[in-house]
């Protein structure tokens, strides 16, 4: 039995990860799917929030990304993300800045608000501001 | 016989014309390895778009709602749309002038049928203008960065005129970068989106939400896909093949220089020995 999977990550502007991994958890649509090794084979489209591997060393990294879809096969996972960043990358006062804006806007609608659009912000923000903890809870 | 000022005249001006072509050949280099790098970059992504929905057709193919989906509709091509993607620049070879010849080709191919032309890039757009062609819009000033937020909305009217049955098909044409000296002429059929859903179903996938509904969600944005693809191709394609024109402008540039050099260098020695047979022969008939 592989004790590894190969975990690739790409969104359409580039590649983000491409890494042997003991274990992934992915934001499906329908909830979050932890995956591990010899999993079966399954495709999901994903939702938005922190992606989260291990490393063969033990170590956690996250990343947040934000629609797409995955496909799980025994020895491989592949993430095709709308949108992904590292969790080092986000710029956690800007993120939480930007999901109290979009509570603020979901909260107290005005007329015109295009509610799907303010949902939407609102999870990438959650996303965001969840993968940059979960990526500076560990290093 | 061109007096020696005149040759140098020439000389200084053809120079100042290779500085040009070599600070737009730099120009050119720095922005391809920009442009290059979003195309590999962007890559693997369309591959593995390609492969997912082979996968999902293929799943989907078993569940007789899948069929019906719009974007996949056959319909015989009565009305076509075509896209062509130019450049909004010039001097880059043969980059613009190829894509337009295969676009009246493919009018000519298709002349039975009522084909309408999307005009993306300057030169397209400068070209089919004064001719009487049916266009169905232009949009100029992008191909230097073109990205998503300039696919989107492009994607977007091609599948609502689709759907809504204004074209029967919508077909690309572009430049593809396969290297820094070849660009590839890609003609391209996005719209009825091609699946082979007679293939069997590469393993037997656990679908989290029904196939047939995930493909509905994804047939849009391989679209989109395809067109940005297109985009960052031809961009990176136009950069390459400015790069390669201007290369050889300076090269020839150089030859230019060389022969005037040569031709100069020969005029003046020339005048200098007429001038001694002149005085030497001036001397003799004192004697």
């Amino acid at each position: 039995m592989a004790a590894t999977l190969r975990l690739e990550v790409v969104t359409p502007e580039r590649m983000l990860i491409k890494e042997q991994v003991l274990a992934v958890t992915v934001p499906g649509l329908g909830g979050e799917l932890g995956i591990l090794p010899e999993h079966a084979p399954l495709l999901s489209e994903l939702g938005c929030g922190p992606l989260t591997f291990t490393l063969e060393t033990g170590q956690k990294k996250s990343l947040s990304i934000c629609g797409g879809y995955v496909e799980v096969l025994p020895d491989r996972v592949r993430v095709l993300a709308t949108l992904a960043e590292f969790a080092d990358e986000i710029d956690v006062k800007r993120a939480e800045e930007a999901l109290k804006r979009a509570e603020e806007r979901v909260l107290h609608p005005t007329a015109d608000l295009d509610t799907a659009r303010a949902l939407n912000a609102m999870k990438r923000a959650q996303a965001r501001v969840a993968a940059a903890k979960l990526g500076s809870a560990k290093s | 016989m061109p007096s020696l000022i005149d040759i140098r005249r020439r000389i200084r001006s053809v120079k100042n014309t290779q500085q040009i072509t070599k600070a737009m050949k730099m120009v050119a280099t720095a922005r391809l390895r920009r442009a290059q790098e979003r195309v590999i970059n962007s890559r693997p992504y369309s591959r593995m778009a390609a492969e997912m929905l082979q996968n999902v057709a293929a799943a989907a193919a078993g569940d007789e709602r899948a069929g019906e989906h719009p974007l996949l509709a056959q319909r015989a091509e009565q009305k076509i749309q075509l896209i062509l993607v130019t450049s909004d620049r010039g001097l880059a070879g043969a980059f613009n002038a190829s894509l337009i010849k295969a676009a009246q080709q493919f009018l000519i191919e298709h002349a039975g049928q009522q084909v309408e032309i999307e005009l993306y890039g300057r030169k397209g757009r400068d070209f089919f203008m004064r001719r009487n062609v049916a266009t169905s819009g232009e949009v100029t000033g992008i191909s230097q960065n073109a990205g998503l937020v300039h696919a989107q909305p492009l994607a977007k009217k091609m599948i609502e005129r689709f759907t809504n049955g204004e074209v029967d098909s919508v077909y690309l044409i572009y430049n593809e970068f396969k290297s820094v000296l070849t660009q590839n002429l890609t003609v391209k059929k996005i719209l009825p989106i091609a699946v082979a859903a007679d293939g069997a179903p590469a393993r037997d996938y656990i679908f989290e939400q029904p196939a047939a509904a995930m493909l509905g969600r994804m047939l849009p944005s391989y679209v989109l896909q395809q067109v940005l693809e297109s985009f960052l191709e031809s961009s990176a394609a136009e950069h390459a093949a400015r790069m390669t024109a201007m290369d050889a402008a300076s090269t020839n540039a150089n030859e230019v220089i060389n022969k005037l050099t040569l031709y100069m260098n020969r005029v003046r020695q020339a005048s200098i020995t007429r001038e001694i047979i002149e005085v030497v022969s001036g001397a003799s008939a004192l004697q």
